[in-house]
């Protein structure tokens, strides 16, 4: 075991796979000799060549749609788009096709495809390097839809990623690249090459009084929010890290709120029609009887981004204290 | 350049290939009519139409590896389609959306061509999609044949991609994007504009402020080229060198092939409000098929007899086709439901 940094574990699983699978390649913006501009490809195109590591011209569109051919095409393309901010242009190309050519041919054409992106805020990123664009995918079958939190998460997801004969979104919490550290198996034991199982959450912290439901980010947040209130208040929380939203762990979502009777989901997303919205509407039809309290979420105010002046975006952001105070209410309840 | 070189590559096709060509047209225009006169009856719900186009879509796939490079079609390559192997029976039990309907089992509207097995993409209808996915195809191409993992000269291989589109189509975004990967990464991808003058009701020049099309090429480092669409000859000729530039490495071409849409746009459209029915009678004297026919008859390939038997044959294949199509089984309700994610590899 090893310890690394968040974004050392998506390197290592692109260079682990690109080593694996010639048929991996890499393009988006800066990712070549640059290494991409928070280091995620970073020595890559230095192992891998040209051929592999491709710079795509500045046009987000033509980088998932290049990468849509050339999986149709039965390559294993990783197509990093800088920002998920950046991603919008790519919307058509995302929902109307990688999404539907399964369907729409019957199941003779596929699309294994990676979207990487970073994305959230709290980076001082303003409007348009800090946006949480998981809702707009997670609701368009076809799709996968994976968030990791953990080095070991994301390195297990992304390789699974790469891996699945889908296309998958994979959105990074780029806050976290660095600031979060965490235990990797090395690459040349046997449980060096392990995968993590997309459509699978984590519990990544037991408990019993109340459940709190996040990812990216904002399982990082909870599981310390978790320990601000077991040390100052006495209450056990349990934290279900979902890793994948699409198709999300309906089973491990039940499992916890009916143990606990109480659920607070926790998303740095503007509120409205988020991805809570949807774990809300879950428990609330197939857990009913097991709560104890009110369905809460806790998320960013509905407006149109993340300020970047330092008080509106930590006002914006939801943090352990805020989370804490949430679930200090919600256990009163 | 060699003598051999100023020779039209169309000289070189032998009769039964021209023959060959002649009847793909033929057999396109006969089902396509039909469609319209089955559509007219209330018995399918939508055609649209590649009439007038023939020449354009015929002309293009035969100058490539039919069945083995990639075609991104879009959704007026009927004839294109039969040339790389869709059927007459496949085309009906679309437009009546039949059980097991080759291209999608009934889900998407007709005129969606498709087949893996083809190297045929199944698109959307969203215009315009289809062409920095083809510079993705292309690009596949020349990934594997640069990392060992293909043969450049093995014919057994894709070795180019061609995608077509309408005029209108290139005011897209989409079309700009991936025009650009194939100019700056040299891809051996074909892209075949067929100006047919209009989209749905809006002409050329409402489009681009340019002449041609083709133009635009040059704004992407790559040969643009204006051929007649009508001449299936020339069209050949231009996509043949196309292709040859493409097996040799030396990049991508942008064709436009200027015709005409003989038909509405599609059979929920009414042309009469945005186009003149002398403008269209002009154009259906200079009927693709019609002058095709009159060429191999002066060249003495195809005798009256034989066309008047081309016809003949034509229609029966339309016939069995409806027919078969007709006595088919509607898909079953819960079909909806089918082939959202494709399974993992190795069934875990």
């Amino acid at each position: 075991m090893t310890q690394i940094t968040l974004i050392e574990a998506v390197r290592q699983a692109m260079d682990e796979e690109m080593a694996r699978d010639p048929r991996v390649f890499l393009t988006g913006e800066d990712v070549g000799v640059r290494g991409g501009v928070f280091r995620a490809t970073q020595g890559l195109f230095e192992k891998y060549g040209p051929d592999r590591v491709i710079d795509s011209p500045l046009a987000e569109l033509s980088i998932v749609a290049v990468g849509i051919g050339a999986a149709l095409a039965e390559l294993r393309p990783i197509c990093e788009i800088q920002f998920a901010d950046f991603i919008h242009p790519a919307f058509n190309q995302i929902v109307s096709e990688a999404a539907r050519f399964y369907y729409r041919t019957n199941g003779a054409w596929r699309v294994p495809l990676v979207i990487r992106a970073p994305y959230g805020g709290g980076v001082s990123g303003g409007l348009y390097h800090s946006q949480s664009v998981e809702a707009f995918y997670a609701h368009v079958p076809g799709l996968k839809v994976v968030i990791p939190s953990t080095p070991y998460d994301a390195k297990g997801l992304l390789k699974s990623a790469v891996r699945d004969p889908n296309p998958v979104l994979f959105f990074e919490p780029k806050k976290g690249y660095r600031a979060i550290k965490g235990d990797v198996p090395d690459a040349d034991t046997p449980e060096g090459d392990y995968t993590v199982p997309i459509g699978q959450a984590r519990v990544a912290r037991e408990g019993r009084d109340l459940s709190v439901y996040a990812y990216g980010m904002m399982a990082h947040y909870s599981e310390k929010a978790a320990e601000i209130v077991a040390r100052e208040d006495g209450i056990d929380v349990e934290v279900i890290d979902l890793r994948t939203l699409l198709p999300l762990d309906k089973a491990a979502v039940l499992a916890s709120v009916r143990k606990t009777g109480k659920a607070l989901i926790v998303y740095e997303d503007n509120l409205t029609m988020g991805f809570g919205a949807e774990v809300a509407a879950l428990i609330a039809d197939e857990a009913f009887d097991s709560l104890d309290g009110p369905i809460r979420r806790l998320a960013g105010p509905d407006v149109p981004g993340v300020p970047y002046a330092h008080t509106m975006q930590e006002f914006y952001m939801p943090n352990p204290h805020t989370i804490a105070a949430a679930i200090r209410d919600l256990a009163a309840y | 350049m060699t003598t051999d070189a100023l020779v039209r590559a169309s000289s070189r096709l032998d009769e039964q290939t021209l023959l060959s060509i002649y009847w793909t047209m033929l057999l396109s225009r006969r089902l396509d009519e039909r469609a319209w006169a089955l559509h007219r009856q209330g018995k399918i719900h939508f055609h649209i139409s590649a009439m007038g186009q023939e020449a354009a879509q015929v002309g293009a796939a035969f100058a490539i590896q039919r069945g083995v490079d990639y075609v991104n079609p879009y959704y007026r390559d009927l004839a294109l389609s039969i040339a790389i192997g869709i059927t007459p029976l496949d085309i009906m039990m679309s437009l009546y959306a039949k059980q097991g309907e080759y291209s999608s089992g009934g889900r998407q509207m007709p005129a969606h061509f498709n087949s893996r097995r083809l190297n045929l993409v199944g698109g959307s209808s969203v215009v315009a999609t289809q062409v920095p996915q083809t510079a993705g195809l292309a690009f596949a191409i020349k990934y594997r044949q640069k990392t060992g993992l293909a043969d450049p000269a093995d014919p057994t291989q894709p070795r180019v991609a061609l995608t077509c589109l309408g005029e209108g189509s290139t005011s897209q975004g989409e079309w700009h994007e991936g025009m650009n990967w194939a100019g700056v990464h040299r891809l051996p991808m074909i892209c075949l504009v067929q100006n047919n003058a209009y989209a749905i009701s809006v002409p050329v020049d409402s489009q681009m402020a340019v002449a041609n099309v083709a133009d635009r090429a040059a704004g992407y480092g790559i040969p643009g080229v204006v051929v007649d669409g009508n001449d299936v000859l020339a069209v050949y000729d231009a996509v043949r060198e196309a292709v040859e530039r493409a097996y040799a490495g030396e990049g991508a071409t942008l064709i436009e092939a200027k015709t005409y849409r003989l038909t509405p746009h599609s059979s929920d459209d009414d042309d009469r409000s945005y186009r003149t029915r002398e403008e269209v009678e002009l154009w259906k004297g200079r009927d693709p098929i019609l002058r095709f026919r009159q060429h191999l008859q002066a060249e003495g390939v195809l005798s009256p007899e034989q066309a008047e038997d081309c016809d003949r044959r034509a229609r029966a294949e339309v016939d069995s086709a409806q027919a078969a199509a007709e006595a088919a089984p509607d898909p079953e309700p819960e079909e909806a439901l089918g082939a959202v994610y494709a399974p993992a590899e190795g069934g875990s």
